[in-house]
């Protein structure tokens, strides 16, 4: 039982984090109907940006982090909006799919190039200790991933449905000519979305980069990962993101302790199979129709 | 008039640059420069910068200087493939690398094709086993090392079971694959053997599994960066049992990812600038203060490839591709000979290293060395 448990917190924890990321892929799509291929590279690059802050600067870990927060969330969510999305999105889904392709690729090597090939050690707020729970050990670095993840999803999840900046940007989400006769001024509600998901994968970044360590080719498999928990939960539902982040990380988790540890990179993409075969909108999601 | 004598001028540049080429050694290092591999190329990569700096800055080999060129196989087999093509075809001297033993498997028969010595990083015990004799290790191979770990494992760490972890690519594989007859011949019980992947971020189940093997030592075979990150998931998890490992576990750049989880872990080194050996620690210094950061095995390794090169060369008096290869089977390479090489070296007729090795330890986040253990064939 104990091992179990153990398991089971290890797969939480790391199933928040592809929540997280997932959560971006939702966001993204629900405001402009397309992918964020880079979506995994939003979350590596802000461990290199708060290391590059402190080599630079000579800052203390608290102002690097801020500064690279700070600078993240103003080029890669402000940034990414106005110089990547806004000029693309007038000539259909398909090229600004492809333009976020361009986009991962350009964040990868230019964090490689510019800092460093080599894996990087990130600090942790966190102590490297465990407590006993049921009989297992869990590290308090999974404890604090989990409460945090959930925090923040928590605070979104009320901002989105119980406040009214949060409702105008579910309803320009929904249908933004609709929200625009309304009077909800759209492109401000688009900007807001693009900074959350940058602000969502800083967050993400933070709490996962002491245990990956920081190094530029992380969002390979981060990308991957929560792609598919976006999938599996359901991709037009935040709750769904989430759900399929947890199911991911939990299912990877138990795949490694109790079927065999080479193959555990293949049971989330059978996971990801089945649920296109029997529920194609996701755990969580709903069916989009389509009138011909 | 003034035509003839720019045409004259142009004439007599381009005849010079012909003789200016001949006054070079051109050598490629096909190498992992980023990718799962890139912590032990980069080091492997400015090992053989600062031998090639050393080497020039005293008149280059029989007096031509040496040109290096790096090419970044990205870890990639196929990369690897075309790189070593490539080198050929650019008229290299010897090819330098790469690292990963499954890159080396890759390519290795394109060097061997086309019989020009090819020195890499690989220990993989398969490697030498194929009757490439244009292929050379710069590193003890497993089959090597492995004994002396059992021994380490039965006699000093007194373990009676064991679990195994290790990377899933040819260099784990073939590590693994060396360890376990060696441990059955120790006694030594196998309470579990898990695989693991290159590249691998999270190991906080393996870590579980481990733990819950109950073994009384772990031994640790994966590659820098995952060998870190396992340590510190160990450390998550509260696993006190010895660590154990070869070369890999116990680098500088391990050291430094992995911090205090790095603190007591043991094992066999083949290379190491804390060796008691003063060339290496000198190699250690000038390296330090020239990337700012200590080396690893592979910087080392990187360093004494070009000068094996370098003795071969010198040793036929001749400029001969084909030659390098023929004169190093067999060959010992004393210090006396030849400093550069920094500890004596036999090279077999299959292209393995015959050398010292040494115990080590890591305490308060520095590799100790406990012990120097002699040749094989002393």
């Amino acid at each position: 039982m104990a091992e179990f448990i153990a398991y089971l917190i290890a797969g939480i924890a790391t199933g928040a984090i592809y929540a997280l990321a997932a959560i971006g892929f939702t966001l993204v799509w629900q405001t402009s109907q397309t992918i964020n291929f880079a979506q995994g590279e939003f979350v590596m690059l802000p461990a290199v940006l708060v290391l590059l802050a402190i080599k630079l600067f000579g800052a203390p870990i608290w102002l690097g982090a801020l500064i690279g927060i700070a600078a993240f969330i103003l080029i890669f969510g402000v940034g990414f909006k106005v110089a990547v999305v806004d000029p693309m999105i007038r000539h259909g889904v398909l090229p600004l799919a492809i333009a976020t392709m361009a986009l991962s690729i350009i964040m990868k090597e230019g964090a490689k190039d510019g800092f460093s090939a080599e894996a990087q050690n990130f600090p942790s707020f966190v102590p490297t200790q465990t407590i006993s729970v049921f009989g297992a050990s869990i590290s308090l670095q999974h404890l604090a991933i989990i409460v945090v993840a959930f925090a923040v999803i928590g605070l979104l999840q009320w901002f989105v449905g119980g406040t009214r900046l949060g409702r105008q940007m579910q309803a320009t989400a929904q249908n933004p000519t609709v929200a625009r006769i309304l009077g909800i001024p759209v492109e401000r509600m688009v900007l807001l979305t693009f900074v959350i998901n940058a602000a969502l994968a800083v967050v993400a970044s933070v709490l996962i980069s002491p245990i990956y360590l920081a190094k530029f080719s992380n969002g390979e498999v981060i990308g991957l990962f929560a792609f598919i928990a976006a999938i599996v939960g359901g991709f037009n539902q935040v709750r769904g993101a989430l759900v399929g982040g947890l199911v991911v990380g939990i299912v990877d988790s138990m795949a490694a302790a109790y079927i065999s540890t080479s193959y555990r990179l293949a049971v989330p993409l059978v996971l990801l199979v089945v649920i296109i075969l029997l529920k194609p909108e996701g755990l969580m999601g709903r069916k989009e129709e389509r009138r011909v | 008039m003034k035509s003839k004598w720019i045409i004259a001028a142009a004439l007599s540049a381009g005849l010079a640059t012909p003789a200016l080429a001949q006054d070079k050694v051109k050598l490629v290092n096909v190498v992992e420069l980023s990718g799962a591999g890139a912590t032990a190329g980069t080091n492997w990569k400015n090992g053989i910068d600062l031998a090639v700096a050393d080497i020039n800055a005293k008149g280059g080999i029989l007096g031509r200087k040496i040109e290096i060129v790096h090419y970044d196989t990205q870890t990639n087999p196929g990369n690897t493939r075309a790189a070593v093509q490539r080198a050929i075809d650019e008229g290299t001297y010897a090819v330098l690398g790469p690292v990963f033993s499954g890159p080396i498997g890759a390519s290795m028969q394109i060097a061997q094709r086309a019989e020009i010595a090819q020195f890499v990083g690989g220990e993989a015990a398969g490697l030498t086993k194929q009757g490439n004799q244009y292929l050379f290790r710069t590193s003890l191979s497993q089959a090597a090392a492995m004994p002396k770990i059992a021994n380490y494992l039965k006699n000093t760490v007194k373990a009676g079971s064991v679990a195994v972890v290790w990377v899933n690519n040819d260099f784990g594989k073939g590590g693994r694959d060396a360890i376990m007859p060696e441990l059955e011949k120790a006694g030594i019980k196998v309470a579990a053997d898990v695989a693991t992947e290159q590249g691998q971020a999270d190991f906080a189940a393996d870590a579980i599994k481990i733990k819950n093997s109950n073994a009384d030592a772990i031994f640790v075979y994966l590659n820098e960066e995952e060998s870190a990150r396992f340590l510190r998931a160990a450390k998550q998890q509260g696993i006190s049992k010895p660590m154990v490992g070869e070369t890999t576990l116990l680098g500088a750049k391990v050291i430094e990812l992995a911090g205090e989880a790095a603190n007591g872990v043991k094992g066999h080194v083949g290379l190491s600038i804390d060796a008691p050996i003063p060339a290496f620690q000198e190699f250690g210094k000038k390296y330090q203060a020239k990337y700012n950061y200590a080396s690893d095995h592979n910087g080392l390794k990187g360093y004494m490839a070009v000068y094996m090169i370098k003795w071969a060369t010198e040793k036929q008096k001749k400029f001969d591709s084909k030659g390098v290869a023929d004169t190093l089977r067999g060959a010992t390479i004393k210090p006396s000979d030849e400093p550069g090489i920094l500890m004596e070296t036999t090279i077999e007729s299959n292209g393995d290293l015959d050398r010292e090795s040494f115990l080590a330890e890591v305490i308060n986040g520095k590799q100790v060395i406990n012990a120097t253990l002699p040749k094989i064939k002393p």
